[in-house]
This record gives structure tokens, C-alpha cells and sequence, in this order.
């Protein structure tokens, strides 16, 4: 049951766009993010809807997993929906009681429903393309210029790939930890809430003794293998820009020039 | 010529909440050659462990001396030097692979020497093939059996062509299969680059494949010899708390009830073949009678 759970959202693939170099898919999908908020216009807000569309179609990855990844998110969109519809002021033209919706808002509402929408499935798209540990390469490379002013990014780097090796051997182990409770009597499934997570305490403390205890020698092999930190550290895997993430940041770029273009000519929505 | 590693009148006591630390290494002094395959012997308490941690510096002796290669390793500039020509594998290969991806791990250790990155991948790939895990090279660790994971942490070690390996208990989590594996890796390593192997167990199957015995007891060593010599001396062993290998015991029990065999007998071959001869001896007595 715990063994299904997998980390991120990793869908294996080898497209263009999942052997795009991680930095280039992190700088693009900020790009995305800040093309979106710029937006002001329908001819914006089109180019935008292709261009993520567009990016699930070469990834391969089915459409319907951005129906997924917007689930969880789904009271936060209907709430800024309902907001815009009812709190934006203009010609009305529907009203009940001090309820009054406005063309405005209607049209207000609709943007920003697609705006956030087109947020969700573009980040989505990062994490379905690229396995968390390119991920987290990636983003230690790109902050590495940060090191100069101590930030501890290789530090960072290493707890996330030490918490990403270390999640399913824990979740094997608290399935091993419920069934050794369960054989002695204990009952993890009824019950009140309160009594419920009283019961999760004998599955919590000894899954934290034996946290520490594997921390303790790990890092002790660590030490073994001449571990010291990140200084004067290589990689065996270089990370090379390719023609591809070249033409995929001229494609983003483009993408940022036409909306911006779009808001000098066609003016803004937002009046 | 010194011994590769030279540990001279070692006494270490860990430290406890009174101040006052319990012994556990007495006075120990003991030298490894290089090239050797020697199997350090004990029951729980021992002491093996602990000497195990002092030849690779991660503890330091409160008295006496360790030197690896001549290098004091009480000394800290000492450290990685010595740490890069000694690898250690420790009992549970979940608590010692760092990375998500078998490769990746075996690179950590060259990875922090600062080795070009080309380099590291030619010894990488040579010491995955070393222990025959190439085919897995991109698989999770979570994905492997514990032989296929313990054989990933030697090669890991391996990766710092290093001129010895300490392995404390490394079987001891395994399956008999895992068991298997883990062993013929370790005499492929030995037999084919002379690396020196201290194999800590409590596995008297292993330690009979060994150069060497060292028998701990209670922080001292009790027995330091080839395997045969250790293994004959069967009321010693089991007046410390360990066994001898089942073969070894029943040839002990036949002697005794007045059966003609060798007494340091020690694989399942041997026995075969004593057993065999000492019955063609006894039928053949009965055909001259």
C-alpha cells in the first residue's frame, strides 16, 4: 500500500524535451511563470495555452495528468474564481440580492482561472520530465554561484539526494514497524481521530530510533569514503548545453517576445 | 619490511556518562601484511569492531599505536590519505549507499577525492565489473536484494583502488545466497589484485577460507594462526562462546570414538575424502582378516 507511493511525478521518457539539460528546464519554466504574469490580452493568453500544450505534446506526456496535478489545488481556484466574479465592478449583468455578477468580472475571472491553470501545468511539466535527482543537480548547479556569499548549497544538494535515497527503505520500514504492532494487538484502523493518531505513536518512535541509528552510520561510511565536505568535490556526470537547450530558450524567448508585443499593440484587458 | 597496517599495545575504552569508560581493547598489538587475507574471529563484545574502526582512523587508540602504511593515525593530516587506501563495507548496505542510483554511489567516494570526471566513470564501470553488478549500474539501490546492495558498497570502496578493505560483518544480514556472493567477490578481489582483506564475522564458514585467523576475547586476541591450526583447538573456541565449523567438530567426534581421520579437517571436500579412505582402510582390514 506505502509502496506505491512515489516520489514526485517522475514520467520516464526520452523526448526533446527529458533530455533537455535540468538548468535550461529550470531557467525556462521561471521564464513561463514571468510570461504569464505579463500577460494582459486574449492573443497573450492564447500563445500561452498553445505553448504549454505544445510542450506536453513533444514530451509525450498525456494531457490528462495536468486534470491530475490540478486536483489538489482545485479550492484555491474555485475561491479566486469566485472572487473575481463577484467582487469585480462594471455593467452588470446578472443580480440577486446584494449579489451582483459583471461582464467584467465574468471575463476577469475566466483569465485568471486560465492563468493559473497554465502555471500548474507548466511547472508540472518540469517535474514530469526531469527524475528529482537531475533535478537536484541541477538546481545545485544553478545556485553554485550562490556558494560565494556561504550559502551552503552543496550542502542542500546532499540532504536532498540523502532524503530522496532514503524514503522508500523508511517506507519499508514503517510497513514492517504497523505489521509488527499489528501482530501484537494494536488497531491502527478504528476508532476516533484522536484515538487513531494516539496509535500512531508506537509506529512513530521506533521508526525515529531507527532513523537516527541509520543516520548516525551513514554518515560514518560517509566518512569512510572520504567524505569532507564539498569542497574540492568533481561529479562523474558533467552537465553539457546542447544545440536543443539553445533552441529551446530561443522558442521561450520568442514566446516572452510576441506577449509583450501583444500588450504594446492589443492593449490590456485589465483596462 | 612493516606490515601494512601495524597496531602496537592498543588499549580504547568508549567513553560513558560517569566518566568512567569501559575497556574494550586491552593492550592489543597486532600486524596485518599486505596481501593478506586474514578473518578476525569473536563473539558480540569482543572487541572486533573496535579494532576494526582503529585501522581506518575513525577511532583513535587511547594508548599505543596504529599505523597504516607507516602513517600515524592519530596524526589529521593523516586522514584522507590513509582513508583513501583503505576502504571499509559495513553490515547494513542500506545505512552506507548514499545515492539514488547505483553509479552515482559508486562514484561518492572518487567524487570527493576531486578525480576528473572521465576518470571516475573508467573506474566506476571497472569496479561495478569487478563484483558483476554492471548490468545494474542504473538501477535504485531500493530495487536490489542485500548481496546484489552489499556487492554495490564493496564496489564503491573498490572505486578508490584501495590497498586494503576492512569489512565488518558483512554477511551478517545477508541471505546464504547473499552470503555466497558477498565471499567469492572478496577471494576474486584477493586472488586477482592482491588487495588485503580483514574480514571481521562470526561466520566460521568464512573465516576457514581465510590466510589467517584472529581469535578475539573479551578485548584481547586469544588465537592468531592459519585457519587449521585455530580451528583444532575446539575446547578453546567453545570456552569463548564460539563454534567451530560443523566438520571440524564431527571429525573431533569420530577421533573420539577411536575412528582413524585427521584432526584439522575443515571443508566438506576434505571430510569426504578422509572419511572415504578411513572406510577403504577398515574394509580392507576386514578383507585380510
Amino acid at each position: 500500500m506505502l509502496k506505491d507511493i512515489t516520489i514526485g511525478q517522475y514520467f520516464p521518457g526520452t523526448s526533446v524535451i527529458h533530455r533537455l539539460d535540468p538548468r535550461m528546464k529550470i531557467v525556462l519554466t521561471i521564464v513561463y511563470v514571468v510570461l504569464l504574469f505579463l500577460v494582459e490580452n486574449l492573443a497573450g493568453f492564447v500563445l500561452s495555452v498553445v505553448f504549454v500544450l505544445a510542450a506536453y505534446l513533444i514530451a509525450r506526456i498525456p494531457v490528462k495528468m495536468i486534470a491530475k496535478s490540478i486536483k489538489p489545488i482545485l479550492p484555491i481556484l474555485l475561491f479566486t474564481m469566485l472572487l473575481n466574479l463577484f467582487f469585480v465592478r462594471g455593467t452588470v449583468i446578472w443580480q440577486w440580492g446584494v449579489l451582483e455578477i459583471t461582464r467584467e468580472g465574468v471575463r476577469l475571472s475566466v483569465l485568471m482561472v486560465i492563468r493559473i491553470l497554465c502555471l500548474i501545468a507548466g511547472t508540472s511539466l518540469l517535474t514530469y520530465t526531469t527524475s528529482p535527482m537531475t533535478l537536484t543537480d541541477g538546481i545545485e548547479r544553478l545556485l553554485k554561484p550562490l556558494g560565494k556569499v556561504h550559502f551552503p548549497v552543496h550542502e542542500l544538494a546532499m540532504m536532498m539526494t540523502i532524503a530522496l535515497r532514503f524514503i522508500p527503505t523508511l517506507v519499508e520500514e514503517t510497513e514492517k514497524i504497523m505489521a509488527a504492532q499489528k501482530a501484537r494487538g494494536a488497531d491502527m484502523e478504528t476508532g476516533s481521530l484522536i484515538h487513531r493518531a494516539k496509535a500512531l505513536v508506537p509506529i512513530l518512535i521506533p521508526l525515529f530510533l531507527s532513523a537516527f541509528r541509520r543516520a548516525e552510520e551513514l554518515a560514518l561510511a560517509m566518512e569512510c569514503r572520504c567524505y569532507h565536505g564539498g569542497k574540492g568535490r568533481t561529479r562523474m556526470k558533467q552537465m553539457h548545453l546542447a544545440p536543443r537547450d539553445l533552441w529551446a530558450l530561443l522558442l521561450t524567448a520568442a514566446a516572452l517576445a510576441a506577449v509583450i508585443v501583444c500588450n504594446i499593440f492589443f492593449g490590456s484587458l485589465y483596462g | 619490511m612493516r606490515p601494512l597496517i601495524d597496531i602496537e599495545h592498543v588499549t580504547f575504552s568508549y567513553p560513558q556518562e560517569n566518566g568512567q569508560g569501559i575497556e574494550v581493547l586491552h593492550d592489543i598489538t597486532l600486524q596485518i601484511p599486505a596481501g593478506e587475507f586474514v578473518a578476525v574471529l569473536g563473539h558480540n563484545g569482543s572487541g572486533k569492531s573496535t579494532i576494526a574502526k582503529h585501522m581506518n582512523a575513525i577511532l583513535l587508540p587511547m594508548g599505543g599505536k596504529v599505523y597504516f602504511s607507516g602513517l600515524d593515525t592519530a596524526e589529521e593530516e593523516n586522514l584522507l590519505p590513509i582513508r583513501r587506501q583503505i576502504g571499509m563495507v559495513f553490515q547494513n548496505p542500506d545505512n552506507q549507499i548514499v545515492s539514488t542510483i547505483v553509479e552515482e554511489d559508486v562514484a561518492f567516494a572518487l567524487e570527493n577525492l576531486g578525480i576528473a570526471p572521465e576518470k571516475i566513470r573508467e573506474r566506476v564501470d571497472e569496479a561495478l565489473r569487478a563484483v558483476d553488478m554492471y548490468h545494474y549500474r542504473l538501477h535504485a539501490p531500493h530495487q536490489l536484494s542485500g548481496g546484489q546492495k552489499q556487492r554495490i558498497a564493496i564496489a564503491g570502496v573498490l572505486a578508490m583502488h584501495p590497498r586494503c578493505i576492512v569489512l565488518d560483518e558483512p554477511t551478517a544480514m545477508l541471505d546464504p545466497k547473499g552470503r555466497q556472493e558477498v565471499m567469492r567477490v572478496l577471494h576474486e578481489l584477493h586472488r586477482q589484485y592482491h588487495t588485503t582483506v580483514v574480514l571481521i564475522t562470526h561466520f566460521m564458514e568464512e573465516a576457514v577460507q581465510a590466510e589467517r585467523v584472529v581469535v578475539m576475547d573479551d578485548g584481547k586476541i586469544l588465537l592468531d594462526d592459519t585457519p587449521r591450526a585455530v580451528f583444532v583447538q575446539i575446547d578453546r573456541l567453545k570456552a569463548v562462546g564460539l563454534d567451530v565449523p560443523q566438520v571440524t567438530e564431527l571429525a573431533a567426534v569420530l577421533r573420539a570414538a577411536g575412528v582413524n581421520i585427521p584432526a584439522a579437517l575443515l571443508t566438506e571436500d576434505e571430510c569426504v575424502a578422509a572419511l572415504t579412505a578411513a572406510l577403504e582402510e577398515t574394509d580392507g582390514n576386514h578383507t585380510h582378516a
